[in-house]
């Protein structure tokens, strides 16, 4: 059956002057998704102790509705990998991330996970955490201080919120 | 003191030339690697019941193993050493002493390179499977993964 446009169906705009809000699935999974990102704690070194910091009283990301720090990859949505990766553990992380049920997000937290910071050259550090996983966010520092944290983990709502922006950015269409 | 002095003269009574001590360094001694086993089993014996520590270290020409042997009883403590060959080092294990030695003997094989006879499972304990090399020498190359 061929749909008639001459029959009277309405243009969004037509709609939301009469108040219907119209969006997609998708839109909607993504908004609520972006307030309620729970991280997969990945304290690796020091920069755990500094997203800790993040989660008590006085910088309180539980302000976001991040605060939901999970230890299983099942529960999480974001892994914030916060501290130097070793070779000995690159097996568990890759391991961990594909545990993550899909939409999933990766946070490297600190020099070390950028790009092995000053352990860089040690034979036993792996330079950086997108050596092994795709990494969406990148916050410098050594370690970065929690302010950092939250301003990427705002930056990551904005990322989850906006696909479009993402691809625009990324692909230039 | 005195306590550490006198395994020094005992050592040097009973094992004689095996012995090597230094009279400014009151609690060390080395020990000759091919008696290392009996002079320790002496030595724990003689109240050094602890071993606290295996260590090694890398001196380009030769290899040193460092025994760190306490006693609570005495609250004493005696540092043996023994001098390896660079080529081919080996010393006997001392698990049949210490059951802690098993671990401690292993890290000193994965990051020195150095063999412990008669060990019942001398694997690599810290880095990987498949890892090459010791990486505590001297003239080992290190892979830098920089980007």
């Amino acid at each position: 059956m061929a749909i008639d446009n001459e029959k009277g169906y309405m243009t969004q705009e037509e709609l939301e002057e009469k108040g219907i809000l119209l969006t997609s699935l998708d839109k909607l999974f993504n908004w609520a998704r972006s307030w309620s990102l729970w991280p997969f704690q990945f304290g690796l070194a020091c920069c755990a102790i500094e997203m800790i910091c993040t989660t008590q009283a006085r910088f309180d990301i539980s302000r976001f509705g991040y605060e939901v720090f999970r230890n299983s990859p099942r529960q999480a949505d974001v892994m914030i990998i916060a501290g130097t990766i070793t070779e000995k553990m690159r097996p568990s992380v890759e391991r961990l991330y594909h545990q993550i049920a899909e939409p999933r997000w990766v946070i490297a937290m600190g020099n070390c996970a950028i790009s092995g910071g000053p352990f860089v050259d040690s034979y036993a550090v792996v330079p950086g955490a997108d050596d092994i996983v795709p990494v969406d966010i990148y916050i410098p520092g050594c370690p970065p201080r929690p302010e950092a944290l939250i301003h990427g983990m705002l930056q990551l709502k904005e990322k989850v919120n906006s696909p479009a922006k993402v691809r625009f950015k990324k692909y230039g269409k | 003191m005195e306590n550490k002095k006198k395994y020094q003269e005992m050592l040097t009574g009973k094992f004689g030339d095996n012995v090597v001590i230094n009279a400014e360094k009151p609690y060390e001694l080395y020990a000759n690697a091919t008696n290392l086993l009996e002079i320790v089993e002496f030595l724990k014996t003689e109240g050094l019941n602890f071993l606290a520590d295996i260590s090694s270290a890398d001196y380009k020409e030769f290899f040193e193993v460092v025994y760190q042997l306490y006693s609570f009883d005495d609250s004493d403590h005696l540092t043996v050493k023994v001098k390896l060959t660079h080529d081919n080092p080996q010393v006997t294990s001392l698990t049949s002493l210490w059951e802690t030695a098993d671990w401690l003997e292993r890290e000193v094989y994965d990051l020195m390179g150095i063999t412990f006879i008669n060990h019942p499972n001398l694997e690599r304990i810290l880095t990987w499977e498949g890892f090459e090399g010791h990486p505590l020498r001297k003239d080992f190359v290190s892979k830098s993964g920089r980007k």
